[in-house]
């Protein structure tokens, strides 16, 4: 019978549904991983205030596409919100920047117990910055995207393939796997080749040794705070445009952040990307409901009644934490060796 | 402080100074068990709500009737699908410990979880489907309030210890994210399974351990309190206006009566508290607690374990914490999962702790009341500053109604602003820690 053509359509819904949005949120995770890696390496702290910085930088884009719009400065097929995140990075770099400046360096001049004092001082940070976003933005949440919403949408793709089951890809979708493949290879590119990137490495590794080799602790600071802007902003407009904006969401992403970081192994930006994926993967595909799949592939006195859900979306966040807890009790220092155990 | 609380009496009221004094006290309790883990210990609990929640949980589950009907239906089914659960857990982790093949135990703990789920799910719907307006839950044990008290105190120290273990040996932000992370798990619980506590629509009328206003207006002898203090009042009314008037001032006093019992309570466990606490801090164990702070590598030289005494000092914190998060629900008389905020919660008591000293009980206590006051008050402040600015701007000005709408949200940005200054110039709080010859 059509066996294999049910079991194509199993997966091209398995495709829709799980592939797709998993590897975007993935890409999403990733890039507010790399985030919190690149300040713990370099400013030695956990930095809490990530999801609430991400709102940050998504504010700024909401405003200025906003802003275009009603000037109907757009471009069509691309969202505007797209075409402005530089400029939203240099307005998050600057706040970074200042909140460096005005919070952060002081301890790094007493030579304070970095890690401490910065978590403290970082939950101080994001309350601000919450606060900040909630005043200018409201609490209720609100999508921004415009132009194509679909590279192809599933009518297209089922009539282009001619199977029961199509596949979407949405703009926002495609948009985030290449934006933050390119970034990441950037990045990379950055820390292995550029003299600044060998001098970050150096000073992450032994901060006494690169101040003796002449590298100068401020610069290495400030271009961590212009990179983590970079990847803040463009991590947060992505998940913006792909699930919309609400502030609340924002502040609770920090726990899969933080997850991803730590099963990867904290220090390591290879370690974050994989811990990402793997987060995005295990909540998307626990709290997928298996029913349809498994009527395709299942005889008909097999189909299942309920959802075969495995666990209900909203317990989400569980995931990670169920996955940051197994991982700090079967191999703490992660799937790629960080620096765990000696802190301070 | 206390002047700022008598000209609120003389302006506002008198029943709204005893409701601020009342949470300034269990606030202080819920800073007293932070400080005990942050100021004696150095550790970071960012997960306060949580604790707080477990002990506001256990009021429910402690001092409501019983639901018969559920229980009838429901309670065997559910008792069956949580056993199956902890069978399932306790397999996994006894194969674990003897060797076994590791796919092979994923595998059972799989099954096992399906069945679990399966069983669950039915119970839930069950229990859920009796009278979902007023009960659609279990219901409790239908014990005294105060037992709750102390069970609260018992589940939160529980879920330290679990949190603990796993955390305490590696690196000091590790606590601090899975803190967060179980904290807002259990209000996800507590939010989502309505056969449990309710969920969102939320557990009212719980019992309480002071007397009732109704009563109170009852009883003859706070009549003839109340009739003797307005006496001079009285005389001047005519014989008619006197009765009405004097049940309008018995009202307004059995308010206050009732929030002063609830005071005379708080005061006694805060007090009985830091008695203890401080007594413990003098104490050799105390001793043994500062010297590990100050000096880690130099205390586990001494051959102190160093783990153990986080992990103990940790769990009693977060006991404390889950004691107040149970007053707090006994006081509010309502148990309410949607007002479980990290802001109030965790941040609220991190400021106060941080603003008051750490490592100092006291400065903990006055911490407490002097945050909870600011916090109260400037909503009042934040619409009287809107009203000021209104009088000088036009009557459905667009940006005005924009502030008006958005100014609370100011208080997030305010209460974070007053952590970082008092970090970055007065590290030490108002009442710094005494630096006692160890």
């Amino acid at each position: 019978m059509s066996d294999s053509i049910d079991i194509i359509n199993a997966f091209a819904l398995l495709t829709n549904f799980v592939l797709l949005p998993a590897l975007s949120y993935g890409s999403q995770l990733a890039l507010g991983a790399l985030a919190v890696t690149l300040v713990y390496s370099i400013l030695r702290f956990s930095n809490f205030a990530q999801g609430d910085s991400m709102a940050f930088g998504t504010m700024i884009v909401i405003l200025l596409t906003g802003f275009m719009i009603g000037n109907g400065w757009t471009v069509t097929g691309i969202p505007t919100a797209l075409l402005v995140i530089p400029i939203a990075i240099i307005g998050t770099s600057i706040y970074m920047l200042t909140i460096d400046r005005l919070v952060y360096r002081h301890y790094r001049r007493i030579k304070a117990k970095q890690n401490i004092v910065g978590i403290t001082a970082s939950i101080g940070v994001m309350f601000i910055t919450g606060g900040i976003v909630r005043f200018i933005l409201g609490a209720t949440p609100q999508r921004f995207e415009d132009g194509e919403r679909f590279i192809f949408s599933v009518r297209e793709f089922k009539a282009f393939t001619g199977l029961e089951q199509g596949i979407a890809l949405k703009t926002s979708q495609f948009l985030t796997i290449t934006i933050a493949f390119l970034l990441v290879a950037f990045l990379f590119y950055f820390l292995q080749k550029t003299k600044t990137g060998k001098a970050m490495r150096a000073y992450s590794d032994n901060q006494e040794l690169a101040l003796l080799s002449g590298i100068d602790p401020d610069k290495v600071v400030q271009i961590t705070w212009l990179l983590v802007a970079a990847l803040t902003t463009i991590a947060g407009a992505l998940y913006g445009l792909d699930k919309g904006f609400a502030p609340q969401q924002y502040h609770l992403l920090l726990l899969p952040i933080f997850a991803s970081v730590i099963v990867g192994g904290i220090g390591s930006p290879l370690g974050a990307i994989a811990g990402a994926f793997l987060v995005s993967f295990s909540e998307v595909l626990l709290t997928y409901a298996y029913k349809k799949f498994l009527i395709y592939l299942l005889p008909l006195s097999m189909h299942p009644k309920s959802l075969v859900q495995l666990i209900g979306t909203e317990y989400k966040y569980a995931i990670s934490f169920v996955i940051l807890v197994t991982v700090l009790l079967i191999r703490p220092t992660g799937l790629f060796k960080g620096k765990v155990i000696v802190g301070e | 402080m206390g002047l700022v609380l008598l000209f609120v009496g003389l302006n506002q009221s008198w029943a709204l100074v005893l409701g601020i004094i009342n949470l300034s006290l269990i606030s202080a309790i819920m800073a007293l068990g932070v400080n005990i883990q942050w100021g004696y210990a150095g550790l970071f609990n960012v997960g306060i709500m949580g604790f707080a929640a477990l002990g506001g949980v256990s009021v429910v589950l402690i001092s409501q009737q019983p639901v018969t009907e559920a229980i009838d239906v429901g309670g065997l089914k559910m008792l069956f699908a949580l056993a199956l659960g902890a069978i399932t857990i306790v397999t996994g982790v006894v194969l674990n410990k003897k060797g076994f093949n590791k796919w092979l135990i994923a595998t059972i703990v799989v099954i096992g979880y399906l069945f679990t789920r399966h069983y669950f799910s039915e119970a839930a719907d069950v229990i859920e489907k009796v009278d979902p307006a007023i009960t659609g839950y279990l219901g409790g044990f239908g014990l005294p309030v105060a037992f709750s008290w102390i069970v609260g105190g018992l589940a939160a120290a529980g879920a330290a210890w679990w949190i603990g273990k796993i955390t305490l040996s590696l690196r000091t932000d590790y606590l601090a994210i899975a803190t967060l992370g179980i904290s807002e798990i259990i209000i996800y619980v507590v939010k989502n399974e309505d056969w449990f506590v309710r969920g969102v629509k939320n557990v009212a009328g719980l019992p309480r351990p002071v007397p009732y206003e109704v009563d109170m207006q009852k009883s003859e002898w706070l009549q003839n309190i109340v009739a003797w203090i307005y006496s001079s009042d009285l005389e001047l009314l005519a014989q008619s206006e006197q009765v009405a008037q004097l049940s309008a001032y018995v009202r307004g006093a059995s308010v206050i009566f009732v929030k002063l019992c609830y005071s005379g309570l708080f005061v006694l466990i805060l007090v009985a508290l830091i008695m203890l606490s401080n007594l413990a801090l003098n104490s050799p164990w105390g001793r043994k607690v500062r010297a590990i702070r100050d000096n880690e590598v130099a205390a586990s030289a001494m051959g102190k374990n160093i783990t153990r005494q986080h992990l103990q000092i940790f769990v009693i914190g977060s006991a404390i914490v889950g004691v107040a998060g149970a007053l707090l629900v006994t006081y509010d008389g309502i148990f309410i999962p949607t007002a479980y905020v990290p802001l109030r919660f965790t941040f609220l008591i991190w400021v106060m702790v941080i603003l008051g000293g750490s490592g100092n009980n006291l400065g903990s206590v006055l911490g407490a009341f002097i945050i909870w006051f600011m916090w109260i008050q400037s909503g009042p402040m934040g619409v009287w500053a809107v009203d000021m600015i209104s009088s000088f701007a036009q009557e459905g000005n667009a940006s005005l109604e924009f502030i008006e709408d958005r100014v609370h949200y100011l208080r997030l940005v305010f209460m974070g602003t007053i952590l970082l200054l008092i970090m970055r110039f007065s590290p030490g709080g108002i009442l710094p820690e005494k630096n006692k010859e160890l």
